[in-house]
């Protein structure tokens, strides 16, 4: 499916290994949180980038100590009405301070993305369809009113002239 | 009142860009209805029974005079000429058309409001004290704070997608008018060694499951209030039950979780939120929002007035209005006005359009431009001098809102019941009209005291009967419907649910089990100073009970 990163399509070099199949040699790939805990020696082992990918009832706080030698979290929304992923996200960025790459897979929807964006996500799996739109709604609001884990100031610091 | 910057001007309107961009999508068939209606749900759009439904935020019901003549202008140009208020301190308009909503949305940004998180699950409108601000026994005006947690709570990126809608209340007075331990969260306002802050209630509710709140601090200070709120939220959004919509609301996990576990995780989370990510809100936004509710500037006036007094003895009709719909106001020579839209024959809640601009017109020549909607579904005038009252009563009577009933047991809360919502299994409406009906004399009413009845549809509780004095539940048996009485709820700062009285009633029978049961209350009461719900609580279930099914 497109990805889009840091504001623009890109190619995705990473795959997804379902929990039934092999290890493949190489390349950089994502696994659950289950079989990351169960064979991290060896997936920490590889020559290649590793991921883990977050189920909706996942707990973040268990990827705290591998934070800097994973390269990618994906957070994956079953549905998009399941919001479990964006306080994921944010204790990921906010409370651990991950700074690799986050990245909201699954159910995701031009019209969350903004959301997903201000949680923390820098990345995007989503339609082709709507590649243009996708980033402008990125670009729909000015202003916000509370701090999140994004750049954005927040309106009560920006009213007082505190950028 | 609160009055929006450049920065909350850009904002709504953006919004309201937003959704007429997705309008446009949803009507083209790019996006799905499935896709489209969180969108519209946050929106404040619904899909009702007959048409769509917009519900507009009154934050903590307070408007001004030309908010509300916009709101006449939307039921004339957009609806059916009236508007519906709801127990929420919101209005809804039950007739409009979804390509007309991006316009309607237009021209409520011009004025200042709008119908953002009116609906969906996410943090909804903040309700509060109708009278905050004029009232005697708060201990300070809420508003400012309510204000702070709406800005906080728009478009929260993290909050959006909660297992449920979540509903916020604060109050700050003696006695809560707010419902606030019904609420997912409610707020009391006290102060502690002259520092302001809050007492944090959570788990309220009503719906199939009634819970009381639990209190989860004694006291949170105001520097601190948006990060516990924020604490309390991420518990939910990651730990609230999404396996079951009836049970997703907080109050389940509250129970679930039980009172002590749920509170340690609500301070874990909080004392971990303290260091890099406290929310920090500058002193000066609190200062700068605060002047905005700074209490009118009232002319010095003695306790009494002689024309006050005058027209009373006079007018026997306006003194039996000013014994039910005037509060005691903090300022000497004024009072607090309440505008009951609980006349006979017309669904609770409602207003036509001239009704509305007749209520903007009398705000601003005796209100001091201050309009608030009440939890209780009428219109309150927080400040008018007692020399106006009677002038400003002729004006209400001419048009159909004098009816002297507030707080009085034709002054019910009832939902819009099956004939307008889709979720209903019975009438709501035509059930209240009969038992006006039945208690249409103004001076037996008067007699009766302090009554509430509220009257629901469907046990999603909308009309609120399980925190009425006297509850009506409507519920489909075989086609048939039924309705349940519950006695003994409250929403006050002694909050209760009613108990089951025993089965279920036929419509028409209704009536005269009310009219049973309060005569057995008059009966009972030691003097007209004991109301319904204390004898209630004094002589409990049995005698009401006997007396409802007496007929049986």
């Amino acid at each position: 499916m497109p990805l889009i990163k840091d504001r623009r399509e890109v190619d995705d070099i990473w795959a997804y290994v379902p929990d039934e199949a092999d290890l493949s040699p190489g390349g950089c790939i994502t696994v659950s949180l289950a079989r990351f805990r169960s064979e991290t020696e060896l997936l920490l082992a590889r020559n290649t980038e590793i991921g883990v990918r977050l189920e909706p009832a996942d707990d973040p706080h268990e990827l705290e100590e591998f934070l800097d030698r994973l390269a990618l979290i994906e957070v994956d929304f079953p549905k998009y009405t399941d919001g479990r992923g964006y306080s994921q996200a944010q204790l990921l960025r906010r409370r651990m301070g991950y700074e690799g790459e986050l990245r909201a897979v699954g159910h995701v929807l031009r019209d969350q993305i903004l959301y997903m964006n201000r949680s923390g996500f820098d990345a995007f799996e989503t339609d082709r369809a709507e590649l243009p739109s996708v980033l402008d709604a990125l670009e729909e609001f000015s202003a916000v009113y509370q701090p999140a884990a994004d750049e954005r100031v927040p309106v009560f610091r920006r009213r007082h002239g505190k950028d | 009142m609160y009055r929006y910057d450049e920065f909350d001007t850009r904002i709504v309107k953006e919004r309201v860009e937003q959704f007429r961009g997705q309008v446009a999508r949803r009507l083209s068939g790019e996006l799905k209805e499935d896709e489209f209606k969180p969108l519209r749900l946050q929106n404040g759009v619904y899909l009702q029974l007959h048409a769509y439904m917009l519900r507009i935020a009154i934050p903590y019901g307070q408007l001004n005079p030309r908010q509300m003549r916009a709101l006449a202008e939307i039921a004339r140009k957009y609806d059916r000429g009236y508007g519906h208020f709801t127990t929420r301190q919101n209005i809804q308009f039950n007739w409009v058309a979804l390509k007309d909503i991006p316009d309607v949305l237009a021209d409520l940004a011009e004025v200042e409001m709008h119908a953002i998180q009116t609906s969906g699950n996410c943090i909804r409108n903040v309700t509060s004290d109708h009278y905050a601000g004029a009232t005697k026994d708060e201990v300070m005006d809420p508003r400012p704070w309510c204000e702070i947690i709406r800005q906080w709570s728009t478009f929260h990126p993290e909050f959006a997608f909660l297992p449920r809608k979540f509903k916020i209340a604060v109050t700050a007075a003696e006695h809560d008018r707010a419902a606030i331990k019904v609420h997912d969260i409610g707020l009391n306002m006290r102060r502690k060694d002259g520092e302001v802050g809050f007492e944090v209630h959570v788990g309220g509710g009503q719906g199939r499951t009634p819970h009381i709140a639990a209190k989860v601090s004694d006291f949170v200070p105001e520097s601190e209030l948006l990060d516990y709120l924020e604490a309390i939220m991420r518990v939910y959004n990651r730990f609230g039950r999404r396996d079951n919509k009836y049970k997703a609301r907080i109050k389940i996990l509250v129970s679930e979780t039980g009172e002590e576990e749920f509170r340690k995780l609500v301070e874990d989370e909080f004392a971990a939120q303290r260091t890099a990510e406290k929310i920090a809100l500058p002193q000066e936004e609190i200062d700068r929002i605060h002047a905005y509710f700074e209490p009118p500037k009232l002319a010095v006036k003695s306790a009494t007035s002689e024309a006050f007094e005058k027209t009373k003895t006079a007018d026997a009709g306006f003194a039996r209005w000013t014994r039910a719909n005037l509060h005691p106001h903090k300022v000497d020579g004024y009072t607090t006005v309440t505008v009951s839209l609980k006349p006979m024959g017309v669904a609770a809640g409602d207003a036509t359009d001239d009704q509305m601009d007749v209520m903007a017109d009398i705000a601003e020549t005796y209100g001091h431009d201050d309009i608030r909607v009440s939890h209780a579904q009428n219109v309150v005038l927080p400040h008018v001098a007692l020399d106006d009252v009677y002038e400003l009563y002729r004006k209400l009577d001419a048009a159909g809102l004098a009816t002297p009933n507030e707080g009085l047991i034709s002054d019910m809360i009832v939902c819009p019941g099956l004939d307008y919502c889709n979720l209903a299994n019975a009438r709501s409406i035509p059930v209240g009209m009969a038992i006006q009906e039945a208690f249409s004399d103004p001076d037996d009413q008067a007699d009766i005291g302090k009554f509430h009845i509220n009257i629901s549809g469907c046990i999603n509780a909308c009309g609120h009967h399980h925190v009425g004095h006297v509850g009506i539940l409507g519920v489909d048996r075989k086609g048939e419907e039924y309705y349940q009485i519950t006695l003994g709820g409250r929403a006050d700062e002694k909050a209760a649910i009613g108990q089951i009285a025993g089965p279920g009633l036929k419509a028409e029978d209704v009536p005269v089990a009310l009219k049973r049961l309060v005569d057995r209350y008059r009966e009972l009461r030691t003097g007209k100073d004991e109301t319904f719900i204390e004898t209630f609580e004094r002589e409990g279930m049995e005698p009401f009970k006997d007396a409802i099914y007496a007929g049986a």
